[in-house]
Formats: structure tokens, sequence, C-alpha cells
């Protein structure tokens, strides 16, 4: 007797769900990230008006002057939902953790000098508070925003800021032995130091932003383009004794940046190609913060590395120049 | 007759890029679909380019990472950091 051994293939009745299916034209197998992105968000059918904003829905496309046909056209060019974003972030975590432990071990932060650790204080440590606005701020639009196409991974990049912040804070306590005196003492500097007031004053007046769209285009173009590329560009040169540990312990941010910008430009590409009238609100928001953002980074810049903010004003035609490279007028 | 260049891969969420990028740049592909496996077949050459299937993946990808979804090829492969390439040689 001879046994044949039969394979039988049997056909999924169907491949993903009907709204996804609906987006990719057809009933085929769709990626982990298009059926956790795509049509998420409810967008009909809600029972009570917000009665702290009656003039609009819950989600409601009006909370910012861009239009879009379709809010599920700016993706995600990384493809990230909850897994996918957690397994790239802890990974960059990991080799932030044994950053820190080497620089710890051989105690390369506190060895510099006094007068070397009092700069790194001054001029590093109250970044942290801007990261902590920048958290706000996506979080922000992630409740503003509309679609989850754009507001998943706006939640993501508040994740980030606020693990960018723990990173700066990290960085007091290797210096003040694990006291928190130094953080402390960052807070009084954000709020009094003449060199971060401008800075300061960027992220407040960003934080009662009401249109998400234009407080998007401010953070990624003004906060993140300038402020915070001068401030992590500028390490080895503003604290020239301990550069080289700094910039090992704020690899992680290097990292982000390249990962932001890829999906920040992906979202501003594809809004300002809508239409007109999209370039030209863009546009103006991005001409117009990158100046904010210049004028507020001049003083940090000429207390860092005492350039009277020449460092600044090339960040911001640097930030000019990346916002045309997405087809803004600038 | 031509010979065929074949790869077999695992039909899974990991191999889907890889299978769609082979699908887009090799079009005389011939698809055989098995229960848990995609047999892809070329006549004398099948190509899987790294650029297509990051692209469609979303994040850096080596074309040795093909290894993990891989069940089986036939060609002398040709293998590079930016292609897998598997043909017959005369």
């Amino acid at each position: 007797m001879t046994v044949q051994i039969k394979t039988i293939d049997l056909e999924p009745k169907r491949n993903t769900f009907a709204h996804v299916a609906r987006r990719l034209g057809a009933d085929k197998p769709a990626s982990r990230y298009q059926e956790a992105t795509l049509d998420v968000q409810a967008t009909e059918n809600f029972h009570y008006k917000p009665l702290w904003e009656p003039e609009y829905w819950h989600y409601d496309t009006r909370k910012t002057a861009v239009v879009m046909a379709d809010w599920y056209k700016p993706l995600d060019p990384r493809q990230f939902y909850y897994s996918t974003y957690n397994i790239a972030r802890a990974n960059m975590n990991q080799a932030a953790e044994k950053n820190f432990a080497f620089v710890d071990e051989r105690g390369l932060l506190t060895k510099a000098s006094a007068q070397a650790q009092a700069a790194i204080r001054r001029g590093l440590l109250p970044v942290r508070h801007l990261h902590w606005g920048s958290n706000m701020n996506m979080a922000e639009m992630t409740q503003r925003g509309y679609g989850t196409a754009v507001t998943a991974p706006c939640i993501f990049s508040a994740g980030d800021h606020l693990g960018m912040a723990q990173i700066v804070s990290r960085i007091g306590l290797a210096l003040d032995g694990q006291t928190g005196t130094c953080l402390a003492a960052a807070k009084q500097g954000w709020m009094s130091n003449p060199a971060w007031q401008g800075v300061r004053k960027l992220i407040e007046d960003t934080l009662v932003q009401r249109d998400w769209f234009e407080l998007f285009t401010a953070q990624v173009l003004g906060v993140n383009e300038v402020v915070l590329k001068l401030v992590y560009g500028a390490l080895e040169q503003a604290f020239p004794e301990s550069g080289l540990s700094l910039a090992m312990l704020t690899g992680f941010m290097s990292d982000w940046a390249a990962d932001e910008t890829r999906w920040s430009d992906a979202v501003l590409k594809s809004v300002a190609a809508e239409s007109e009238a999209n370039k030209r609100l863009v546009s103006g928001w991005a001409e117009q913060w990158i100046a904010r953002a210049v004028t507020a980074a001049e003083p940090l810049s000429a207390g860092l590395l005492g350039d009277h903010g020449a460092a600044a004003r090339a960040a911001g035609e640097a930030a000019r120049g990346h916002g045309r490279k997405l087809g803004l007028a600038l | 007759m031509t010979q065929l260049a074949s790869i077999t891969l695992m039909h899974n969420d990991a191999a889907r890029p890889i299978i769609d990028a082979v699908m887009a740049d090799n079009p005389d592909v011939r698809v055989l679909n098995m229960p848990g496996a995609v047999k892809l077949d070329c006549e004398g050459r099948l190509r899987v380019n790294r650029a297509s299937v990051e692209e469609r993946m979303g994040r850096a990808w080596s074309p040795q990472e093909i290894q993990l979804v891989l069940v089986s090829m036939a060609g002398n492969l040709e293998e590079d950091d930016d292609q897998f390439t598997l043909s017959w040689r005369k």
C-alpha cells in the first residue's frame, strides 16, 4: 500500500478587515501597520458635543486651517505601530544604557574640571524642560489632530521627548552624585538664566497654539530643526572637556532626530502637496516659526558658543533649506 | 529549455514585504501558494532588491535577513549588500 501525502491550500474567507480592504482596493493580506492605522479613529456617531469646545466634534477636521481630502494620506514611512515603535526604541535605549555604564565606570563626566561641569549644568541640563514642553505639544497634536495616520506617530514622538528629557536628567544625576540638586538648579536656570529665556518663551508660545497643524510645523521645523539641532550639534564645541562623553550620552538624540525627520518630512510634504492653499499656509507657518526659533536660540547660541548667535542663524538657514526641499515656499 | 530560478518563502508578516518586492521587481514571476509558504519561480533569474524590500518594510533591511523566512531555493546564489539573486550559470 502506498500512502500519498497531500496538502490542501485553504483559501481564507477574508484576508483583512473590510475597512482596510476598502483602502487597499482589494481583499489582500494587509500589514500590521495598515491594520493598526487605516481608518482606526472614529469619524461619526459621537454622542455628545464636547462641552469644553462646543463648536467642534471630538475629532474634527476643522481644528486646523489646512484641508486634506484624506487624512490617511500622510502615512508614516517607518510604519510604526505600538510594537514596532517599542522594539525600535528599546534597541536605541539599550545602546544609551551601555554608554551611560561606560561613562559612569570610567568617571568620564566627573573627571572634568569643576568649571567644565558647571558649564554642563548651565548649558545642557535646562534642555530637559524644552523636551517636556515638546512632549506636551506632541500630546496636544495627538488629541486635537485628525486621523490615526498622523496622531499615532505624534504620541510616539511625545514618548520620545519624555525619554530624552530623562536622558538629560540622568546626565545631571551623574554630575551631582544622584542627589538631584543639579536638576533643581537647572530649573532655576531655565526660569531665570537670560540664555534660556528666548527658548522658554518659544516653547511656551507653542503650548497655547490652537491650530494643531501650525503647532506641528512650529514643533518640527522650529523647535526640532533649529533649537534641538543647535543644542545637540554644539556639544563638542560648547563643552570641550566633556564633549565626547556628552556626544556619546546623547547618541539617542541624533538617532531619534534622523528617525523623527523621516516621518515629519513625509507628513509636511504630503500636506503641502495637497493644494496651493495648504502650501501657502504651511509655508507661512514655517517661515514665521523658524524665524521665531532663530530669535529664541540666538541668546542660547551666544551663551553656549560665544558666537553672538551665528550658530542659531545658521541652524535657521538650514531649517529653511530643509523646508524648501519639502516643497515649501521659504 | 531555461531552468527555473526559484525561491520559497514562509508566508507570514515578516516575509510579505519580500514577496511583494519580488513580485514587483520580477515581472515574469510565477507565484505558487502553498499552506504557509509561497514559491516564486522565474525563468532563468530571480532577484530580490534591498531597496524595494526596505520601501515596503519601512526600515533598513539587509539581504542576509532573508534567511529568517527562507524555506528553500533553486539556482546559483549571488548576494551582496544590495541584492540577492538566483540564476543558473552556464
